[in-house]
């Protein structure tokens, strides 16, 4: 291994310093010696690689750059290997798709591309592939194609020209034409394995977008795993610490869970003995961390695939099992991993009985040390939660709310609050229950969540006063949040009529309530209770006088929007005859039916990625909640 | 899978190396990087490997004073994940020898190259033993030949002068500061099958 000995004498010299200044002193000191050099037209191709290289070093330490990359990109044209290299090394790290310079670049990658040499093509397909964008998917894609599919091409090529088209399709689709469909699939029979991981990967993001088109990938992945696993007609050099070769098979497995279950039965015996093999795989505790991480990591795309197909009761029963084992396992990956596959699980499955039986387990993950499982266990619960054990299940998590981590709070409210409202038996009970919610985490409670609890009560009639009653109970005692506020006087405002002659809910009491918390909100929330007060002035003209004080106080707010609210009702309230203020303040008619805008709050938050996600966590229905929530009351 | 990045820290928050799948500008890189840094170095052992950090999964571990870290797609299989960087560590360790943190410090441009033979486009390129390897020794040759080539022509006309000097070893590879003396070697990362169950450097 040769090295440069100034690059070698200067990164000593910097880790030599002491202190910031001194290393950036000696940072300053060497740019400008490098700025020097560049200056000179005479620089060797050596003394040019030199110096780019102690610029990479610098950026790599995290000081900008910012000059040195005509030198890099004149290291790409030279036809010294590793000035090239150096030269392709600086422009992936300096350069993204979007700079300038890389149209610089496109003529020496295509030169290198068409080059005789191969390490050549590799270092072009590398630049391709890091810094790739839409114009050199224009203009290089046939090139790139024609290498992988050339008979001449030797195989560690091929496996590059593979990636480096995935990189491209994904900068812009079209470079892929379908006439090249059926020859990319062919090269999955390629003997070289690792040109078969780089295609599968390749065939992986084509086939997503066009199932149709790479059709006959099925079979091949099918085959191809029996060959593995059970032929074992694997070369030694592919096995990795026992597992044959398990990044190709957890590829395959994945491959396979973007397609329907395959209509032909020679591929869905085979399939179906594949995945009987791999969950029969002995799992009691391996010495050797790598060997016992390859071997789940393939079980665990295993079971996602066999709970997409539907493999029959046997082999789901054995999959629980197993998913059993691991939730309380000691390991904390395996617990993190089993109660994610076990989410999938319930997003799928019809009946969630034997999920259930672990319910215990489950609930106890909410206490684990890690929050990475927590957070695991919370999305779980979120999808086995049916009506039957609803209330036990929605009891726990605001129990653990109270202590949760703050990053984990946002999420959990609005899972409880769609939650409550799915499976609520009981109106009363959903209504306390997202009380109860606010007056724990209100800070974490987003709008969605009490203004669908408003839309709810708004529709319900039977429950409108107890809302009303429960509301001001709360709003009387010591409440922090304002969500509370907001949607208590938006309820009182509409509803307190109902309970005005319950004791201790008269109007001047609920008024008081209110006027209790009024100095201490956001703009937001007052302008709300400005508008909750002319409501009262149309419903308890008892306690005009003390409501026209307030508009008074408001009507000169430095808050334009109070200011208004307050002139406007200061007038609406003060007019001759009340049919005006009458009509305004008329009841608000019932919502119609809508989805939750929580649940598309779940969904957002799911995280996307080049691949498309082949679940949704939240129980069969969870994708399709669109009959109105409403309704089930 | 799509591994949007990698990045080795040390445990003082130093990057040594960091590679991006994505397009992301400067500034977002800086955040990503200082984000998941300030996760990472916060963990304690003993906990999982798996992050969640905005909408993608981050998976680390701990290999001597470095973190390898793997940022990757939230659909993503998190245990082969693990197994890569294991794999990138193994080809290291073969090529360096008892691969350490001053090795990818003071060689970074090799670590990077090692990198590319193995992920490209954010995909496991090949799983094989020795087929990484392969291609660097490929580059090594091809570069020490040229190296050689560059310094018979600079020293030709001397050597000419020379009486009695017939051949010329060429063969003057600049030595290579010593980074085997560093006690910071995790080479155990090889053979060992560690009694009991615990991998000492598992977490």
């Amino acid at each position: 291994m040769s090295s440069m000995r100034g690059l070698v004498q200067f990164i000593a010299d910097l880790r030599n310093a002491r202190a910031r200044e001194l290393e950036e002193r000696r940072i300053n000191k060497e740019m400008a010696n490098i700025r020097q050099k560049f200056k000179d037209s005479n620089l060797s191709g050596y003394q040019k690689k030199k110096y780019v290289c102690k610029l990479l070093y610098i950026y790599i330490l995290g000081w900008n750059i910012d000059f040195g990359h005509l030198e890099a990109v004149n290291l790409i044209a030279s036809n010294n290997f590793s000035e090239k290299q150096i030269g392709y090394l600086a422009i992936s790290l300096l350069l993204n798709e979007n700079h300038d310079l890389i149209n610089l670049v496109l003529n020496s990658i295509r030169k290198d591309l068409n080059d005789g040499n191969e390490l050549y093509n590799c270092l072009a397909l590398h630049a391709i592939a890091n810094v790739g964008g839409k114009e050199m998917a224009e203009s290089l894609s046939s090139d790139v194609h024609r290498l992988l599919i050339s008979p001449l091409s030797k195989p560690f090529v091929k496996k590059k020209a593979a990636l480096t088209l995935l990189r491209l399709y994904r900068k812009y689709q079209h470079c892929v034409p379908e006439e090249w469909a059926d020859r990319i699939v062919s090269i999955m029979n390629d003997p070289d394995l690792g040109v078969v991981t780089s295609v599968s990967s390749l065939v992986l993001a084509l086939a997503q977008d066009k199932p149709d088109l790479y059709q006959k990938c099925y079979g091949r992945a099918v085959f191809r795993l029996k060959a593995i696993l059970i032929d074992r007609q694997v070369q030694n050099d592919y096995m990795y610490y026992r597992v044959p070769n398990p990044w190709l098979q957890v590829r395959l497995l994945r491959l396979l869970q973007y397609y329907p279950p395959s209509d032909d039965p020679d591929v869905a015996a085979g399939l179906l003995d594949v995945l009987q093999f791999i969950l029969d795989v002995v799992t009691e505790p391996l010495r050797n961390v790598q060997q016992s991480n390859a071997q789940n990591a393939v079980l665990f795309e295993a079971i996602n695939l066999a709970i997409h197909i539907d493999v029959g009761p046997a082999l789901m029963d054995k999959i629980v099992g197993k998913l059993g084992t691991f939730i309380s396992s000691r390991e904390t990956n395996l617990r993190y991993l089993g109660l994610d596959t076990m989410a999938h699980l319930a997003a799928r499955a019809e009946d969630l009985s034997p999920i259930r039986a672990h319910q215990a387990t489950i609930l106890n993950s909410l206490r684990d040390r890690d929050i990475s499982v927590r957070r695991k266990g919370l999305d779980l619960l979120y999808s086995m939660c049916g009506y039957q054990n609803a209330a036990t299940i929605v009891g726990e998590l605001l129990k653990y709310l109270e202590v949760a981590d703050y990053a984990i709070r946002e999420d959990m409210v609005i899972k409880i609050a769609i939650l409550t409202e799915k499976h609520a038996t009981e109106q009363r009970w959903y209504i306390d229950t997202i009380l109860r919610l606010i007056s724990v985490a209100g800070d974490y409670v987003s709008d969605e969540v009490w203004q669908r609890a408003v839309q709810i009560v708004i529709n319900n009639e039977n429950l409108q006063p107890y809302a009303a009653h429960t509301l001001l109970q709360y709003l009387k005692g010591p409440t922090y949040f304002e969500a509370m506020v907001k949607i208590g006087g938006y309820v009182l405002g509409e509803f307190g009529h109902l309970i005005a002659d319950t004791q201790g809910c008269t109007p001047i009491e609920q008024f008081l309530a209110l006027q209790d918390k009024f100095g201490s909100c956001s703009a937001f929330t007052k302008a709300l209770l400005l508008s909750t007060y002319i409501k009262f002035v149309n419903l308890f003209p008892e306690i005009k006088p003390q409501l026209i004080q307030v508009f008074h106080s408001y009507s000169r707010s430095l808050d334009s929007e109070l200011q208004q609210r307050a002139c406007e009702y200061l007038v609406l309230a003060s007019l001759p005859t009340d049919d005006l203020l009458r009509t305004v303040c008329d009841e608000m008619p019932p919502f119609p039916e809508r989805t939750s805008a929580l649940l598309s709050r779940i969904h957002e938050k799911q995280g996307k990625g080049e691949d498309r996600r082949t679940w949704f966590i939240g129980g069969k229905s969870g994708v399709s909640d669109t009959e109105a929530l409403i309704e089930g009351f | 899978m799509a591994v949007q990045y990698v990045i080795l820290l040390s445990r003082q928050g130093k990057v040594r190396l960091a590679k991006w799948f994505l397009t992301l500008s400067l500034k977002e890189k800086s955040k990503i990087v200082k984000d998941v840094s300030t996760l990472v170095l916060g963990r304690r052992t003993k906990m999982c490997n798996f992050l969640e950090y905005k909408e993608s999964k981050v998976i680390y571990r701990r290999y001597a004073s470095l973190f390898f870290i793997a940022g990757i797609d939230a659909t993503d299989n998190e245990l082969i994940t693990l197994e890569i960087i294991h794999r990138y560590v193994e080809q290291m360790d073969r090529y360096y020898g008892n691969v350490c943190e001053l090795d990818i410090i003071f060689n970074f441009q090799k670590a990077y190259y090692i990198l590319d033979e193995l992920l490209l486009a954010g995909e496991l390129q090949e799983s094989s033993k020795r087929d990484v390897l392969r291609r660097i020794s490929q580059q090594d040759a091809l570069e020490e030949a040229e190296g050689d080539e560059e310094k018979f022509s600079r020293l030709m006309p001397y050597i000419s002068q020379i009486p009695g000097l017939s051949s010329y070893d060429g063969s003057g590879s600049l030595p290579v500061p010593g980074p085997g003396s560093s006690s910071n070697s995790f080479s155990n990362v090889r053979a060992s099958r560690v009694a009991g169950g615990r991998d000492a450097y598992y977490g």
